[in-house]
């Protein structure tokens, strides 16, 4: 199986090629992917260099375009489509309709992923997908099982590119306004979720307080772990409860679920995580490809190895066993 | 400037459902979309309603349409979806799976859960024959305005999120369930209690959010009452208002006042305001710096 | 699932007392040098802040005596060290002991796992200090290389500050080739 690596920076880039990966998905420096966070992406100079190293170590790059192009604002979207095109990276990633159909017009031969920010989950809407747009690969959002990832495989000839470790939506990716509602920046229109921007932390009476846009995200005590402020992943009260009512603070680990995921016609494994460190992605990297080797020699899945890497130090396989929803 | 009746995103027992539809009728809206967007489990209990709903709404002159529903994922969603074509009125696609169904030349509406965030978009969905869209409530003002400028360029009416608990997420999981400690199979349909949603506050007793089984919503009720003059310059043709458990019917009738200048911005706001009860405003997607924001002169969200 | 926390050395205080006799402006004076050095020699790092080129950074090494004031200065940096108990005000505080600081700044380790760890705490602008991670993480800094090239009366406080740490187990001086601290 394909291992598909985060590059948030032209160093993470070349630690993860190194590290052993196939693949490695990063994007520009601007609005027009879903990591557009201070300090990261690459501009196009950099992007020539890093798919250049790339190939020279037989790895591939996907480029990311996968926010929603503003109204009167596509040239944006565009110029960004048309740079990875030239930049020779293997494919492009996008979500939105008619960047696909832009894309598909004008740029024929660049292959084409469907973004998880489509949040296409079942069959007939991949297939649809592939006949309109071409696309090639479909990266599945993540509330899907893995039995019913079997059952899309087994309808489409589209490849599959499933999540595997890293932070977890618990929302339809590509759906979910939770952000731009409490801070006015959006994953679909900003890239961002969430954005450190908007977060402050409080020290009051030895508990650490994270808001966001003003509001109360979570609190926790001296030494205890701190997950960032992310909305879903808040502590919140409905009713007469008081909890993570969306989700924990955990993040994704389906590494022992590899053998499940190959059998059910999964083409590629994703790392979430272009936000994440250089020696972050290596580890990580270093790890899953240590994994799918060995799942292709026969030999046992090596156990877990890397909670210290996983937000609030908690994990989960998340929707790909069914009783998470 | 038109109105249009949203789905109902919540799960009201199937008398109240029905209730809704017959008071509907003599309502001053010009059109209805009903259905089941949120979660394919709550249509066997009001399923039988449907028909006669629809022709309630037929027979009193409104235009009516089907929603598909938000997220399809299991078989029977697939085949649910499917048979939306046939039963003969519009469609109002609200996942686009639905369009890998709809015979082609076939005319059809999209619903605000759709992404259509730019003039590509909407001439694409244009070109597969889209003739009314329903703007996502998270666009501002300044998209809004280009995208009816395209729109009317290519016949397409469009729609804007004018009143309601505005629909934030879709996910996979049912937040209901959860609450109550219970697996999405056997949630017991707890989201029948909370007809207008499930308050969630944040750890300072803050409204914030509000839970509709595997939906999210804003505690605040939007409410385009203060831009009602920009969306009509930007030659917006609707405002959909999403049904409440109380004083839904009332309140369409003050935002058709409004609409036609008997009755001004803050007085529609304070009566809207006490149809529900405990109810915030917001209009921060449209010309705020957050979506929670309220331009209005009463306290913010 | 768990496993052994990540264990960041802390310097003991016998070096933290060394080290507060060490006079504060040469120190100021050659790190500021040496930040020079670095502009010069890793541009990008300062294109890589982008709107917080010219805010100022506070690195509180918590097991020394002195915090650090950071200004990117839009590519020609200015480094200022202040005893503790001097307080100036910044956009953003990186806090956590310095071989966590040493150890991000050579990528020994991830800032959002030092982060939830709470090895790490952020304080003000959590933006302003996420782009100065994800600028210093893309630069590949080799901060003793990088002192080891520097001469003349600028270098001496920095290579004596080294000499008070060097030796200590755990304290990433260097970038290191291999990596695997978790």
């Amino acid at each position: 199986m394909e291992i598909v690596c985060p590059a948030g920076t032209p160093a993470a880039l070349r630690a993860a090629v190194k590290a052993g990966a196939h693949t490695i998905y990063c994007g520009f420096a601007d609005e027009t992917n879903a990591r557009n966070f201070p300090g990261l992406n690459f501009d196009r100079a950099e992007m020539r260099e890093g798919v250049a190293f790339a190939h020279a170590h037989g790895a591939k790059v996907l480029v990311a375009i996968n926010t929603f192009p503003r109204a009167g604002s596509e040239h944006i979207w565009h110029s960004a489509v048309a740079d990875a095109g030239a930049a020779q990276a293997d494919a492009v990633i996008l979500a939105d309709a008619g960047l696909l159909d832009y894309a598909a017009r004008h740029h024929p031969d660049l292959r084409r992923h469907l973004s998880v920010q489509a949040a296409a989950a079942n069959a007939d809407v991949i297939n649809f997908y592939a006949k309109s747009f071409g696309i090639k690969r479909v990266v599945l959002p993540r509330v899907l099982s893995v039995a019913e990832i079997a059952e899309i495989n087994a309808e489409t000839d589209i490849e599959t590119e499933v999540f595997v470790f890293g932070g977890l939506c618990v929302m339809a990716e590509g759906r979910c306004s939770l952000s731009s509602y409490a801070t006015g920046k959006s994953p679909n229109m900003n890239g961002v979720c969430s954005p450190a921007s908007h977060v402050e932390y409080v020290d009051t009476n030895g508990k650490l307080e994270a808001r966001l846009g003003g509001y109360a995200i979570h609190r926790v005590g001296q030494g205890e772990p701190a997950p960032y402020p992310t909305l879903c992943k808040g502590c919140f009260s409905a009713g007469d409860k008081t909890g993570y009512l969306f989700e924990d603070p955990v993040s994704l680990n389906a590494e022992q679920l590899i053998p499940q995921l190959a059998k059910a016609g999964v083409t590629a494994l994703k790392i979430e995580g272009r936000q994440r460190s250089r020696s972050y992605v290596a580890q990580v990297v270093r790890n899953f490809r240590a994994a799918v080797d060995a799942l292709e020699a026969g030999r046992a899945m090596p156990q877990g190895m890397m909670a210290r890497l996983s937000e609030g130090q908690a994990e989960t396989t998340g929707a790909y066993k069914k009783t998470w929803r | 400037m038109e109105l249009t009746v949203g789905t109902n995103q919540f799960f009201w027992k199937s008398d109240q459902w029905a209730s809704l539809y017959d008071e509907l009728a003599t309502a001053p809206v010009d059109r209805v979309v009903l259905g089941e967007l949120v979660c394919s489990k709550r249509l066997p209990f009001y399923q039988d309603r449907i028909e006669g709903a629809i022709s309630t709404l037929v027979d009193a002159g409104k235009q009516v349409s089907l929603t598909s529903l938000a997220l399809v994922t299991l078989k029977r969603e697939r085949k649910m979806t499917a048979e939306l074509a046939e039963i003969g009125v519009d469609i109002e696609v609200n996942d686009l799976t639905a369009l890998a169904y709809l015979p082609e030349n076939m005319p059809f509406s999209v619903g605000p859960l759709v992404n259509v965030y730019n003039e590509s978009t909407l001439a694409w969905l244009a070109g597969l024959g889209a003739t009314r869209i329903s703007l996502p409530p998270e666009l501002p003002l300044a998209s809004i305005k280009v995208l009816t400028a395209a729109a009317n360029d290519l016949g397409v009416a469009i729609e804007v999120w004018g009143f309601g608990r505005i629909p934030l997420a879709m996910s996979g999981r049912c937040y209901h369930a959860r609450l109550h400690g219970r697996t999405k199979i056997n949630c017991q349909f707890a989201c029948e209690d909370d007809p207008d949603g499930l308050q969630v506050r944040t750890l300072e007793d803050q409204p914030f959010l509000a839970m509709n089984g595997v939906q999210t919503l804003s505690d605040s009720y939007a409410c385009v009452a203060h831009q009602i003059e920009a969306l009509k310059d930007a030659g917006v043709s609707s405002l959909r208002l999403s049904p409440q458990s109380t004083g839904f019917v009332q309140l369409s009738r003050l935002f058709r006042q409004h609409i036609d200048g008997a009755l001004d911005a803050a007085t529609l706001a304070a009566k809207a305001r006490e149809l529900g009860s405990d109810v915030r405003l917001s209009d921060g997607f449209l010309s705020g710096a957050r979506g929670a924001d309220w331009s209005g002169d009463a306290p913010a969200a | 699932m768990s496993q052994a926390a990540l264990c960041i050395p802390i310097l003991p205080p016998a070096i933290s007392r060394a080290v507060q006799v060490l006079p504060l402006l040469p120190l100021s004076l050659s790190l500021t040098a040496y930040s020079r050095r670095v502009a010069k020699n890793h541009p990008s790092l300062f294109r890589r802040l982008g709107d917080y080129g010219h805010a100022r950074f506070i690195l509180d090494p918590t097991d020394l005596p002195f915090v650090i004031y950071l200004e990117p200065n839009g590519g020609a940096p200015r480094v200022t060290v202040r005893r503790r108990s001097v307080t100036a005000d910044g956009e953003a505080r990186i806090a956590g002991p310095l071989a966590a600081l040493l150890g991000l700044v050579h990528g020994a380790y991830d800032g959002d796992a030092l982060f939830f760890s709470r090895d790490l705490v952020v304080e003000g602008d959590t933006a302003a200090a996420l782009a100065l991670r994800n600028a210093v993480d893309d630069a590949e800094l080799d901060l003793a290389e990088e002192i080891g090239g520097m001469s003349g009366p600028l270098a001496k406080p920095l290579h004596r500050l080294i000499g008070f740490i060097e030796g200590r187990t755990g304290v990433f001086l260097s970038r290191p080739e291999e990596v695997a601290p978790w």
